[in-house]
């Protein structure tokens, strides 16, 4: 192994971790027992909302700091678990306000503002689900996700609104209402000249009582809908419920060792599940204090705020690590970031070169961990007090069964328990914040599970020393920046326009984002690959897919390799890219050219 | 290169990233990314393209400074002087 294991030994005086053994915390571990650290609602009832924010202020602790926003003017607001507290409980005055019922979908469409922080836990305290859009959507997966989701009330901004859902809103029938939200600041009296069919944010907030009794939500309720991305199809909604809670609650202590003299900061936003699951709820449940910057990456800024803010857990992706990798250490020495305790990472496998480089840098190693939409919470991470093998995703957490597996012709599975062999990662069903289901398609959801297993759709190895190394998608999903970006939904938007007859969309390895979506266009006659067409073309998929999803890079081809049954194969498109073997060619009827 | 020369090079840059947007239409003192719909990705393969057209080499710490039209004019005017700089020295 090129890179040397990080051997863990604690420095005199430091706090004890809060997974100090990790052998003996697997064996004794049991979910009904954590279930204890919850306080839960009368008559069996849960709901996210009251663990993570009114359960705080109810044992006096309301004065605590809950959020403290930094604006990318570096305006801060602070906002206390009682302040917390009532803003929600106005937000769920309002959607109360507006008739929605129990169950349904409210979507937010924002920027790291304090009201999409609002918006979240006061739909989960009205007993609504909350759905979180990215802001660097553009209309088409806006519309695709409010359209599967059957979203009944959207929060946006004038700017978003006026330039991602104006345009697909007759789209959308089942939007009732629109909530526009005037700026970063809450308590700004609405602008003048809304448009058409648009509510003022603000307002009906300030007319709003601060007082809701806090829905009796079931534990098996749903909560959240978060949607991700199949290689074929549409966008999928995984279902999470409130029971979720105790997987975020504790995974936050076991994988991020924080606790509530924590100041963390999770730099994902919200619009991914990992700005959910860790931007809002883990840290407020364990009654930490947490830290949102509107501002997108920036290096110096970032460490200001680390330094300023003496965060002590922070919780990152390898995109923004390996940016700040090529700036390199000697920024890093120029803060005092003594208070910084635990570095962790997520999205997609952080390479072994960016874990040894933070340990020469920080004097302390990101920790990397693994997850999905559809586990709601950290799976498989390394931890505190466990050595670091660089590159490696860690170990299953306390409570979670994972295993290699293969899935055999017949459907059935075996797993494969020799070291480093590669096979599908896989999970033992059962885990609190595993998803529920895909909103209205059970069977796509059933084809994620097999003999007493959850498949993952990622391949990986485990070593001797049960060890889980990322190898890559059983599937043609691309991992750009973090986020899953399915091939089709791409695809479809560029066959959208006029001049393409066929698309195939790989992702193309990239030293910084892990991935970037490449596409590869045949013309239709009559029209001319072109240096303009490439524009037109790379415009038009931006306008309708946004920043996060477009292409950045786009190649015209006179055919494209497909299968018998006409099946566009990426895989081969992404091989010949990469120079690597075709592999099998069985099934090639028609080859590119 | 005079500062209008830089502006074409730059705006033509800019297009090669989000060809969807005219920049001429895009106010000097507006952040770019937000302007123009450009993700931190997008940003930087913007400043490693005009590395490359320009010939001058941007460190990363400074590419805040390139968020504004006007001041990644300003800085990209200031970079390409003393490379110039370096090449009458030299």
């Amino acid at each position: 192994m090129p890179f040397a294991t990080i051997r863990k030994t604690a420095p005199a005086g430091a706090p004890p971790a809060r997974l100090p053994d990790y052998a003996a915390a697997c064996r004794d571990f049991d979910w009904q027992r954590a279930r204890a650290q919850l306080d839960g609602l009368p008559g069996g009832a849960l709901n996210i909302a009251h663990e993570a924010v009114d359960r705080h202020v109810a044992a006096g602790r309301g004065g605590k700091l809950a959020l403290r926003w930094i604006g990318k003017d570096e305006r801060v607001r602070d906002i206390s678990y009682a302040e917390l507290a009532a803003l929600t409980g106005r937000f769920a005055n309002v959607l109360a306000g507006l008739g929605v019922q129990r169950g349904e979908r409210v979507f937010s469409l924002l920027g790291r503002v304090p009201a999409l922080y609002v918006a979240a836990l006061g739909t989960l305290k009205a007993g609504a689900v909350f759905s979180p859009l990215f802001s660097a959507f553009g209309p088409e997966p806006v519309q695709a996700r409010m359209g599967i989701g059957e979203g009944r009330v959207l929060v946006t901004t004038e700017a978003f609104y006026r330039r991602k859902v104006a345009p697909i809103r007759d789209r959308l029938p089942r939007l009732a209402h629109v909530l526009l939200v005037g700026g970063a600041n809450l308590d700004a009296v609405g602008a003048g000249g809304l448009p058409a069919d648009c509510l003022d944010f603000d307002a009906a907030m300030q007319a709003a009582s601060p007082r809701f009794p806090t829905a009796a939500t079931a534990p098996e309720e749903m909560a959240l809908l978060h949607f991700t991305s199949g290689t074929t199809g549409k966008p999928k909604g995984a279902i999470h419920v409130h029971e979720a809670v105790l997987a975020h609650h504790v995974t936050g202590q076991y994988a991020l060792d924080l606790g509530p003299e924590d100041i963390f900061w999770c730099t994902a936003d919200p619009g991914w599940v990992t700005g959910t699951s860790y931007g809002i709820i883990a840290p407020l449940t364990n009654g930490a204090s947490m830290i949102v910057d509107e501002a997108e990456f920036d290096a110096e800024r970032w460490y200001r705020i680390l330094e300023r803010e003496r965060v002590s857990v922070w919780y990152t992706a390898p995109t923004a690590i390996r940016m700040l990798m090529k700036i390199g250490a000697g920024i890093v020495r120029g803060f005092d970031l003594s208070r910084l305790r635990f570095m962790a990472s997520v999205g997609e496998p952080l390479n072994p070169e960016a874990v040894a480089w933070s340990a020469d840098a920080f004097g302390k190693p990101f920790h990397d961990n693994w997850w999905q939409t559809e586990t709601g919470g950290i799976m498989i991470a390394n931890y505190a007090t466990m050595d670091i093998k660089p590159g490696s995703m860690g170990r299953p957490l306390p409570g979670i069964e994972a295993g290699i597996v293969a899935r055999g012709v017949d459907g059935r599975i075996a797993e494969i328990t020799a070291p480093m062999a590669m096979g599908e990662l896989a999970l033992r069903p059962g885990w609190p914040s595993m998803f529920r289901g895909y909103l209205n398609e059970p069977e796509r959801y059933a084809k994620c599970f097999a003999d007493g297993w959850y498949l993952t759709g990622d391949l990986a190895m485990r070593d001797g020393d049960g060890y889980y190394w990322f190898v890559g998608r059983a599937d043609d999903v691309i991992k750009s920046a973090g986020h899953l970006i399915g091939p089709f939904e791409v695809e479809s938007a560029l066959m959208e326009h006029k001049a393409v007859a066929e698309v195939g969309v790989i992702g193309k390895p990239d030293p910084t984002a892990g991935e970037a979506v490449k596409a590869f266009v045949v013309l239709k006659a009559g029209h001319e690959p072109s240096e303009a067409m490439r524009k037109e073309l790379l415009g038009h998929a931006r306008q309708r897919l946004g920043p996060a999803i477009a292409p950045r890079e786009i190649d015209f081809r006179a055919n494209l390799p497909k299968t018998r049954s006409g099946k566009i194969m990426r895989r081969l498109l992404k091989a010949r890219e990469l120079g690597l073997p075709e592999g099998d060619l069985s099934t090639l009827e028609s080859d590119e050219r | 290169m005079n500062r209008d020369e830089l502006k074409r090079v730059l705006l033509e840059e800019i297009a090669n990233v989000a060809p969807e947007v005219d920049p001429a239409t895009v106010p000097e003192d507006a952040d770019l990314r937000e302007a123009l719909d450009i993700d931190s990705i997008s940003f930087l393969n913007l400043v490693i393209a005009l590395n490359g057209r320009l010939g001058v080499n941007v460190p990363e710490l400074d590419y805040p400074k390139l968020r504004e039209l006007r001041g990644a004019l300003d800085y990209l005017a200031a970079a390409v002087a003393r490379r110039s700089d370096t090449f009458g020295l030299a």
